[in-house]
């Protein structure tokens, strides 16, 4: 009985809950993989190819390689974002949570597995955009410490983010909602195309409430050594945020929101 | 040991509907125990509490020993559950639902390979294993939950109607391997509307209606107190009259059948005594339902089919 309950039971459940998952990314790679590489690819062509020769530099950096380090926090963001929330409310709505619910797996475990399978897809696609992008702008690394944590870190936060969609969605379009109208002008706003200090007056204030905007400086400091806020109120607030997510997510799977009745 | 320990067992959904009032119930190691009851008697939401799928309004429930709501990890390691739906990815393939499964309850890869081939194997289900499970029949969904429940090998293995649904050689091979469990050791909790099932089966039945335990006993002690049984005959000629027969009840379905309902203190001799003085001629006699069937109407209300628990 007691193997069913020790620290080894519950780290071969959650390597499960990764195996799923990963098998789940890989069995729909055309859903998955491709699309976003595509589409970056498209963005490295038009924005970056046609437009961005005439744009010509942004904080002393030609347009092409500025708009390479927001690129893939796009990336990064919509993909962990979008996996949990598909892969976590896919099997609410298929009832195949249940498999998990029943089990002796406590709610961090499950939590982990669910947000750890985000983060591999989040990498995978992150360096397969980074791969094009290098084929554009070519490779640059200021400080790859500074380059993984920011990416792993965002991965994280954003995933933790789609887990809470995924709690409270009851139907597909709940998990549609979050990403148009939210995630998706804090991404486009938060200085991928861009530096903040571009936009007029008060709306550089109000770009400082959005987080997105200091993961996407410090990714950039780590890629290209250049950043419009300070490191260490990016780590902050990064950290910060995912920290409240996380006591966010686990509160909800210990009184059971969305899941039990 | 108590395998199952139920003390004062209350839910109250959101809605306001009370779907279990206080409810107590035991089920002794090693048993077969039956729980029955009409549509929305509260049978899915007591075993959704017990498989921590639905929280208690109040109470508590214990497996084998460890109480469901204080410690649910170590109560969960114990059981085995068939749910009333089919709730297993429909696009992953019957191995991979079967592997993963015992992977949540910590049993390593190779081990968790080896049970979901011996259980989809017991189940006739390994010619099928790695197809899309979508494609499976509806009985053989129903075998693969079953598969699914005991790959961790649990100690209580709750059914909930395993076999709505299929077909009468299926659910005879399912009957089959479920009792040579129990017969293993592993204590089994059914919840079924074919009355047979529970009849042929269990040992130990509880019957549940409007969120209250109605009857909790042995089948034996339970089909003892059948004092009425209902007989079909199928008469040789039509006639259109009934003999009165006293403390004998007769009904005429049709010109060529009747229905005749006698207290067990009577002798079927008084009732064909009284059908041949009155030259009524019956070629054959069937119990016109299953025994338990009898009692369960009997013991369940009238308006039985009336839902009065919103089923989660």
């Amino acid at each position: 009985m007691s193997e069913k309950v020790s620290a080894r039971s519950f780290w071969i459940g959650y390597q499960t809950i990764l195996i799923k998952e990963v098998t789940r990314i890989i069995r729909i790679w055309a859903q998955t993989v491709i699309p976003p590489v595509i589409t970056m690819t498209l963005y490295f062509v038009i924005f970056g190819a046609i437009i961005g020769r005439r744009v010509g530099e942004m904080e002393g950096m030609p347009y092409m390689e500025f708009i390479v380090p927001g690129l893939i926090m796009l990336t990064v963001i919509t993909n962990s974002y979008g996996n949990v929330t598909s892969s976590f409310f896919g099997a609410k709505f298929g009832k195949h949570i249940e498999e998990l619910l029943i089990s002796p797996l406590p709610p961090w475990i499950i939590l982990l597995g669910y947000i750890s399978g985000a983060v591999i897809r989040a990498l995978v696609v992150g360096l397969l955009v980074w791969l094009v992008a290098s084929f554009f702008a070519g490779f640059q690394m200021h400080n790859i410490w500074v380059t993984a944590s920011i990416l792993i870190l965002t991965s994280v936060t954003f995933a933790l983010g789609g887990f809470i969609n995924g709690v409270y969605a009851q139907k597909f379009d709940d998990i549609s909602i979050i990403p148009t109208f939210v995630l998706q002008p804090m991404t486009y706003l938060g200085g991928v195309f861009f530096s903040v200090t571009l936009l007029p007056g008060i709306w550089q204030q109000v770009s400082l409430v959005n987080p997105i905007v200091y993961m996407v400086s410090a990714f950039r400091y780590g890629i290209l050594g250049i950043s419009d806020m300070p490191l260490w109120v990016a780590y902050a607030i990064i950290i910060g945020f995912g920290t409240v997510l996380f006591a966010v997510c686990l509160t909800l799977l210990n009184r059971g929101v969305g899941l039990r009745t | 040991m108590l395998a199952l320990e139920v003390n004062n067992l209350q839910k109250t959904y959101g809605n306001g509907v009370t779907a279990l009032k206080g409810i107590n119930l035991e089920v002794q190691e090693g048993d077969f125990f039956a729980l029955l009851g009409p549509n929305g008697a509260g049978k899915s939401t007591l075993i959704g509490i017990i498989s921590s799928l639905v929280n208690a309004s109040n109470g508590e429930t214990k497996v084998f020993g460890t109480s469901v709501q204080k410690n649910r990890s170590k109560a969960m390691a114990e059981i085995g559950l068939v749910p009333q739906e089919v709730n297993f990815n429909q696009f992953e393939k019957p191995f991979d639902i079967v592997v993963n499964q015992a992977g949540y309850y910590g049993v390593p890869r190779r081990i968790a390979r080896e049970r979901a081939e011996h259980y989809l194997k017991k189940l006739e289900l390994w010619d099928k294993a790695f197809s899309m499970s979508r494609t499976l029949s509806g009985g053989m969904k129903r075998r693969l939950l079953i598969a699914r429940a005991m790959v961790h090998e649990p100690r209580l293995l709750i059914l909930d109607e395993p076999t709505a649904g299929v077909d009468i050689e299926i659910r005879r091979s399912m009957w089959h391997f479920i009792e040579e469990i129990n017969r293993a050791g592993t204590t089994v909790i059914l919840t079924t509307h074919y009355l047979e099932e529970a009849e042929n089966l269990c040992r130990n039945i509880a019957i549940i209606d409007h969120g209250e335990i109605v009857e909790n006993t042995t089948i034996k002690d339970l089909l003892s107190k059948l004092d009425l049984e209902t007989f079909v005959l199928d008469l040789r000629s039509p006639i259109e009259a009934l003999p009165a027969i006293e403390g004998i009840e007769l009904v005429l379905k049709d010109a060529h059948t009747v229905e005749a309902s006698i207290p067990k203190s009577k002798s079927l001799n008084r009732l064909f005594r009284a059908l041949e003085e009155a030259g009524v001629e019956v070629v054959s006699m069937r119990n016109k339902v299953n025994r338990l069937e009898e009692l369960f109407v009997r013991l369940v209300h009238a308006d039985a089919e009336e839902v009065k628990e919103d089923e989660r």
